[in-house]
C-alpha cells in the first residue's frame, strides 16, 4: 500500500487528488443534465466560451475565476436570449458563440508575450497547481450547485423528461433551464483548473453516459456518475503521477475506460450482454 | 355563422379563438362552448388545428386574437385544472424513470416547485395505476413499455392530476384493444365526475358512438353540436373536401395520418 500513499505526502498532491474528486464528483453530476437533454454541444461550447474571460482577468491580473465565471454567464444569456427568439436554432446560436469567444480569447492571449504555459494550463488544466484557497472556493461552489440540483430536483426532471407537461403545470420553464445553464457555468469554471477548458466537455459527458447505460432510474443515474466521477478523478491523478502525464487527459482516459466497460458489460443496455443473453 | 349552442352553464368557452404559426392561421375565430362534465370529441383532417386547439388551451401556444374562459375566467386563473395527454411520440421514451415517477409528475402541480410528496399524492398515483391496469407496472421502466402501456401511463398521470378538463391528442391512434376500451372506460367514468373532455380523433364511429358534442373543425369551426347534428354529408364534405368520397350513400373519408400510419379508411354513413 505504501507506493499508494506515498504521494500523499506532498502537500499539492494531497490538494490536487481533493480537487480532481470534487470536480470529478460535480461534473458527474451536472452531466446527467447534459446527457438526458442532449446538450453535450452546448456544455463543450461554455468551457470554451471562458476562454476570453480568462484572458482578459489574466491581462487585468484579477481573478481568473471570476473573469471566467463572467464570461461564461455572459455566453449562456446570449445562446438563450438568440434561440429564445425563434430567428436561430439553438444549436446554431451556439456553434456561433463558442467559436467567437474561443477566438476571442486567442486572440487576447496570442496578442501577450509568453503566454503558452499559462495558455496550456487553462486548456489542459493544472490540478496540482492548486493552492489552499482554490481548494476552498472550489468546494463552495460545488456544495452551492449541488445544493441547487437537490432543491431544484422536481422541477428539473420534468423539464427534461416532458417540458409540455412542465409548461402545462405553469413551472417557470424558461427560468429553469436559465439557472440549468448558468450551474453548467459554474462547472464548468470549477473544471478549469483541474481538467482544463479542453477537456471539461468530456468531464460533463462520459461518467454521466456511462451511468445512463447503468441506471433505470434517476436518483440511481446520479449516485453511479457521481461514483464513476470520483473514481476517475481519483484514478487519473495518481495515474498521471506514477506515469508522468498530464493529470487532466489521465483522468479523462480512465473515465473513458469506465464508459466502454458500461457498454460492453452494462447489466441490461450492455453490447455484450445483449448477445450474450441471445446465445444462451 | 354562430356555433354556439345555448347550454348553461358553460364551464369551458373559446371566444374568437385564433392562433398562428408564423404569418399563417392555424385556428381562425373559433367560437364554443362546452358544459361542465362533456365529452367533447374534436374531429378533422390533418392540419385542421386540432393539435393547435389543444395546445392553445394548456397555453402551450399564445393566443392571437380572442380568449379562452374556463369557469367563467379567461385562462392561467384555474392554474392545474387542466390535464394534457399528449400525443405519445412527444417524450422520451428512454428517459431513466418508471412508470410510477411518471404518473407521480402528474401531482407536481399540486406539490409546487419544492415540495415532496406525502401520502395523499402515493395515494393517488396508486389508485391512477389501478384505474389504469398498469399497477403491475409500476416499477418498470418505461422503455420496457409497449405502446399502449405507455399511453396508459399518461392517463394515468392525467388522472393523478385530478383535473376539471382533460385534454387528449388522438389517444386512439395506433393503440391495442386493453388500451382502447381502457380510455373509453375512463371517459365515461370521468363523465361520471364531472370531468370535461376534449378529444381529438380520427374515428367517426368512435365520436359518434362515445361522446356527447362533437367539434368538426379545418381552421374554422366547420360545425359544433351533438353527433347527429355535427355529422351530415354536408358538414363533413366542408371539412375534408378532397379527401371525401360518397359511395353508395355511405360516406367513405380517406384520412392518411401522416408518418407512422398508412392511408385508412374510416366510414360514417349518412
Amino acid at each position: 500500500m505504501n507506493w499508494l500513499l506515498e504521494p500523499f505526502t506532498y502537500g499539492f498532491m494531497q490538494r490536487g487528488f481533493a480537487a480532481a474528486v470534487i470536480v470529478g464528483v460535480l461534473c458527474a453530476i451536472i452531466g446527467v443534465y447534459i446527457v438526458l437533454r442532449g446538450m453535450a454541444f452546448m456544455g463543450d461550447a461554455m468551457a470554451h466560451a471562458i476562454l476570453p474571460g480568462v484572458a482578459i482577468a489574466y491581462l487585468l491580473k484579477g481573478n481568473l475565476l471570476v473573469g471566467a465565471l463572467v464570461a461564461s454567464l455572459i455566453v449562456a444569456g446570449g445562446i438563450t436570449l438568440f434561440s429564445r427568439k425563434g430567428s436561430i436554432k439553438e444549436d446554431t446560436a451556439i456553434g456561433i458563440f463558442f467559436a467567437a469567444a474561443l477566438s476571442l480569447g486567442v486572440a487576447i492571449i496570442s496578442g501577450v508575450h509568453s503566454y503558452a504555459v499559462d495558455l496550456s494550463h487553462i486548456l489542459f488544466g493544472n490540478v496540482l497547481g492548486v493552492s489552499s484557497m482554490d481548494l476552498l472556493v472550489t468546494a463552495l461552489l460545488a456544495v452551492t450547485v449541488l445544493a441547487v440540483i437537490l432543491v431544484l430536483y422536481k422541477p428539473f426532471l420534468v423539464i427534461s423528461f416532458d417540458p409540455v407537461l412542465a409548461a402545462t403545470l405553469r413551472m417557470p420553464t424558461e427560468t429553469l433551464r436559465g439557472v440549468l445553464l448558468v450551474l453548467i457555468a459554474l462547472t464548468v469554471v470549477i473544471s478549469m483548473q483541474t481538467v482544463g477548458v479542453g477537456l471539461v466537455a468530456a468531464m460533463l459527458v462520459t461518467p454521466a453516459a456511462a451511468a445512463y447505460l447503468l441506471a433505470r432510474r434517476l436518483p440511481a443515474m446520479f449516485l453511479i456518475s457521481a461514483a464513476i466521477g470520483a473514481i476517475s478523478g481519483a484514478s487519473g491523478l495518481l495515474l498521471s503521477y506514477y506515469l508522468n502525464i498530464a493529470s487532466g487527459s489521465a483522468i479523462v482516459l480512465f473515465a473513458t475506460f469506465i464508459f466502454f466497460l458500461a457498454y460492453l458489460f452494462a447489466p441490461q443496455k450492455g453490447v455484450l450482454t445483449r448477445r450474450w443473453r441471445r446465445l444462451v | 355563422m354562430n356555433h354556439t349552442l345555448p347550454i348553461d352553464p358553460a364551464r369551458l368557452e373559446f371566444r374568437n379563438v385564433s392562433v398562428k404559426y408564423g404569418s399563417r392561421h392555424a385556428i381562425e375565430d373559433v367560437s364554443i362552448q362546452v358544459p361542465h362534465g362533456a365529452r367533447g370529441a374534436v374531429v378533422g383532417p390533418n392540419g385542421a388545428g386540432k393539435s393547435t386547439l389543444f395546445k392553445a388551451l394548456v397555453s402551450l401556444l399564445p393566443l392571437d386574437t380572442g380568449n379562452i374562459y374556463i369557469h367563467g375566467r379567461p385562462l392561467g386563473h384555474h392554474l392545474d385544472c387542466v390535464a394534457y395527454v399528449p400525443q405519445r411520440e412527444e417524450v422520451d421514451w428512454h428517459f431513466p424513470v418508471t412508470v410510477r415517477d411518471v404518473v407521480m409528475m402528474g401531482r407536481y402541480g399540486r406539490l409546487g416547485l419544492l415540495k415532496q410528496p406525502g401520502q395523499k399524492d402515493r395515494t393517488a398515483v396508486d389508485r391512477a395505476l389501478q384505474q389504469m391496469e398498469i399497477d403491475h407496472l409500476s416499477n418498470r421502466s418505461i422503455q420496457d413499455l409497449s405502446g399502449g402501456q405507455q399511453q396508459r401511463v399518461f392517463l394515468a398521470r392525467a388522472l393523478a392530476q385530478q383535473p376539471h378538463i382533460l385534454v387528449m391528442d388522438e389517444p386512439f391512434n395506433g393503440v391495442d384493444a386493453i388500451t382502447r376500451d381502457a380510455t373509453l372506460r375512463l371517459l365515461k367514468d370521468l363523465t361520471t365526475r364531472d370531468v370535461t373532455m376534449m378529444v381529438s380523433t380520427h374515428d367517426f364511429l368512435l365520436a359518434r358512438e362515445h361522446f356527447d358534442l362533437v367539434l368538426l373543425i379545418n381552421r374554422k369551426v366547420i360545425a359544433f353540436g351533438t353527433p347527429v347534428e355535427v355529422f351530415t354529408t354536408e358538414h363533413v364534405s366542408l371539412a375534408f373536401q378532397s379527401q371525401m368520397m360518397l359511395i353508395d350513400g355511405a360516406l367513405v373519408v380517406d384520412q392518411c395520418c401522416g408518418d407512422e400510419e398508412h392511408t385508412h379508411i374510416h366510414g360514417g354513413e349518412e
